[in-house]
């Protein structure tokens, strides 16, 4: 199943399940989605529940806000988390913060989804990563998903949860098939908010990662492999609550911690896992922790230039090495 | 053919610019003269009495209790406080047009509108002191209530982010076809906000039934409306929008509830937004943090203060009916000051939330982390008493 079925299976199952829940956006309904993860919906469900908005982020985030406020349960979907910045007062201070200030009068049941991050070729304005941002943020939750089980599972959490929860996409793994069990496929299937997952069990070095780097980590974990270091790859899927437990516990067996992100490194997911470790495991680190990121620059477009702005493989796997010392430091 | 995306176009060979201004300003709807006569004295027989004599009654509280809350904030017993004072007509005459199942989104200068529906004196003391009684449990600055139970919103400060909130509700009521509606207040700033373009025009395109009340006070601190907008105030931008709207003379509780009253029927009726601005002026600082003496002359407070003080204006009313007299005055204001001290006292000598009121609500559930956070907390605070403060029980 591709992650844009799984998306748009788990939206479609959880409109049908609950009245209240409904999706908005910029050409969510009459296009079938600016990705097509709303295809069809419009067709089933019709116009009363899937709103094809006009261009104001600022406008349909409150307008979402304030429907929540009353007892609707919205799906909020930006073009892409870029936009979302026109919004970012709804997120933050009309949703975020309510509950807690309106002391549990208000709650905001309300899912803001979309791709984030870096595309291919879309450059400065359309590839920020926005996880180390909303992650910081208390009241919110922070879900990203990586496989089509991660998908339908998280989205299904996040939709049927009272609290606000942003839900980081990526645009390139919307066309990618991962299996998917038949319990998967089951309506009811949800999973767990706050859990990471163990994706590839190791013994050397742990390297956790989140959204399209879960992937990268996968292949570069294969490539390490035949050189006889043994990687266990956790795949975060919640950014905020961060799963420390696993990741403290995992370090506690491997010893060694690399940290994988597309974000920018200052104040970015790497910073905060490396910190929880430094703070619960530090005598059972081996090695300092290593962070890779993507370049400190706005994303540059030439492809080239875009490319050196990212992590790829390799760069986990020297990353990797260095931390089980089997090259100096640097490049 | 005529027609340009579902619209008759009319086309002509004169070259006509809209003019920016208008030769005729918006009309101002107003039921009493300012000096509190019937306009229309045959009008006298639709009014209730009972209720003319209840806004009074509510609009001399809500000028009492603020004039007292900002004393007590001079005083150093309270932090902060914003009145109301000069736009109690607005507060009351709009409250008492609606029903207690409209769903109401503040700005921070409608205390009245909760005043109305039962949230009783205590009640705000209670959360300008933040005390253990304090309905939102001390989580906020004075003047941001809230009451789920009497469907008022909890204040929020960033400026119109509730404008499309309310559109939102409203959305919600009218699929869920309740016979309410939501209604937004605002100031004549908060309509330069991209919220209120955005709010305005989605509410009349999804048919939300709203009410947009706009208080046009005439300052937004220190920025007068003149520097605010260059249109004929606010009730024009309604046509723009596709938005039926009225300007009401804010200062005459009789316009203000006839006017809320028509326009919330045809919110309900017609499924349609109705924007209504409400003339007025704030007498008052903009909060117990300004001095507007620095920049609007005492001259002018003053005079509104004293020649168009919208309490006195229905009063005259009520007076010049024999509804209401001087001894009927006096017992009120006496016994609300009397009120007010004791309501006061008692918000005062309660004790704060306890420390757990700091950890819970952020979210549905308390997570992990924050159970853990309140756990050390509690330890460090029994262990060094001295550092912190006494009044605050650590359960």
């Amino acid at each position: 199943m591709t992650v844009r079925d799984a998306l748009n299976s788990a939206i479609d199952e959880e409109m049908s399940a609950d009245s209240k829940v409904y999706l908005m956006g910029e050409e969510v309904g009459e296009y079938q989605g600016a990705y097509k993860i709303s295809k069809g919906l419009l067709q089933k469900f019709g116009p009363d529940r899937v709103l094809d908005t006009p261009i104001t982020e600022a406008g349909f985030t409150g307008i979402g806000v304030g429907s929540a406020f009353y007892g609707l349960k919205p799906i909020v979907e930006f073009m892409t988390f870029n936009f979302a910045m026109q919004a970012i007062d709804h997120i933050i201070n009309s949703a975020a913060k309510t509950n807690y200030m309106s002391a549990g009068q208000i709650s905001v049941p309300i899912v803001f989804r979309g791709p984030n991050g870096a595309a291919a070729g879309v450059a400065a304005q359309h590839s920020q990563c926005f996880a180390a941002w909303y992650g910081s943020c208390p009241g919110l939750k922070v879900l990203s998903p990586y496989s089509a089980e991660d998908a339908r599972g998280l989205l299904k959490a996040a939709i049927r949860d009272p609290d606000p929860v942003v839900f980081l996409e990526n645009e390139i793994l919307y066309g990618e098939a991962f299996p998917v069990s038949a319990e998967v496929l089951d309506p009811s299937f949800v999973l767990p908010i706050g859990k990471a997952k163990i994706e590839r069990e190791g013994t050397d070095v742990t390297v956790t990662a989140f959204s399209k780097m879960v992937g990268y980590a996968l292949k570069a974990a294969e490539i390490l492999e035949k050189e006889g270091i043994n990687v266990e790859v956790i795949n975060l899927r919640s950014i905020r609550p961060l799963d420390r437990a696993t990741i403290n516990q995992s370090v506690r067996k491997t010893n060694r911690l690399v940290t994988v992100e597309e974000g920018w490194p200052q104040h970015g997911i790497g910073a905060e896992i490396c910190t929880s470790v430094v703070e619960e495991s530090f005598d059972y680190l081996d090695a300092p922790v290593e962070r890779i990121t993507g370049a400190d620059v706005p994303m540059p477009y030439a492809a080239n230039l875009e490319r050196m702005a990212v992590p790829q493989i390799e760069d986990i796997v020297r990353a990797v090495k260095r931390a089980c010392s089997r090259s100096a430091r640097g490049k | 053919m005529n027609d340009f995306m579902g619209r008759k176009v009319s086309y002509s060979s004169q070259m006509c610019f809209i003019p920016e201004e208008s030769t005729n300003s918006v009309p101002c709807y107003r039921l009493l003269s300012t000096h509190g006569d019937l306009l229309d004295p045959s009008s006298i027989n639709e009014l209730d009495k009972e209720l003319c004599i209840e806004m009074y009654r509510k609009m001399v509280t809500l000028q009492v209790m603020d004039t007292i809350f900002y004393d007590a904030q001079r005083q150093g017993r309270i932090s902060f406080y914003v009145t109301t004072i000069g736009e109690e007509a607005i507060n009351i005459g709009s409250a008492a047009a609606l029903n207690a199942t409209d769903v109401v989104f503040s700005q921070y200068r409608e205390p009245g509108v909760l005043m109305w529906r039962g949230f009783t004196l205590q009640q705000f003391a209670n959360q300008c002191y933040g005390n253990e009684y304090d309905l939102g449990k001390g989580r906020q600055m004075p003047v941001h209530y809230g009451s789920n139970e009497l469907n008022y919103l909890t204040v929020s400060s960033p400026i119109a982010t509730q404008v499309p909130q309310a559109v939102g509700a409203a959305y919600g009521l009218k699929m869920d076809k309740k016979d309410a509606c939501a209604v937004t207040y605002f100031g004549d700033g908060g309509t330069s906000e991209g919220d209120f373009h955005a709010g305005m025009n989605f509410a009349a395109v999804l048919g939300a039934p709203v009410l947009f009340i706009c208080r046009n006070n005439g300052w937004a601190i220190s920025t007068p409306t003149s520097e605010q907008f260059r249109s004929d105030g606010v009730a024009i931008k309604g046509q723009a929008y596709g938005v039926r709207s009225i300007r009401v003379d804010g200062n005459d509780a009789l316009a203000v509830y006839f006017a809320v009253k028509n326009a919330r029927k045809m919110a309900v009726e017609e499924f349609r937004p109705i924007l209504i601005e409400a003339l007025t002026y704030r007498v008052g600082h903009h909060s117990t943090s300004d001095d507007s003496s620095k920049y609007r002359s005492v001259d002018e407070i003053e005079y509104w203060r004293t020649r168009r003080d919208p309490v006195a204006r229905l009063r005259m009313f009520l007076q010049s009916n024999r509804w209401w007299d001087d001894e009927n005055e006096d017992l009120l204001r006496q016994d609300l000051r009397t009120q007010m001290m004791s309501v006061l006292h008692n918000a005062e000598s309660k004790k704060k939330p306890g420390l757990s009121n700091l950890f819970e609500d952020v979210y549905d559930v308390i997570p992990q982390n924050l159970k853990e956070q309140e756990q050390e907390t509690q330890a460090i605070v029994g262990k060094y008493p001295k550092d912190y403060p006494s009044d605050v029980p650590l359960d």
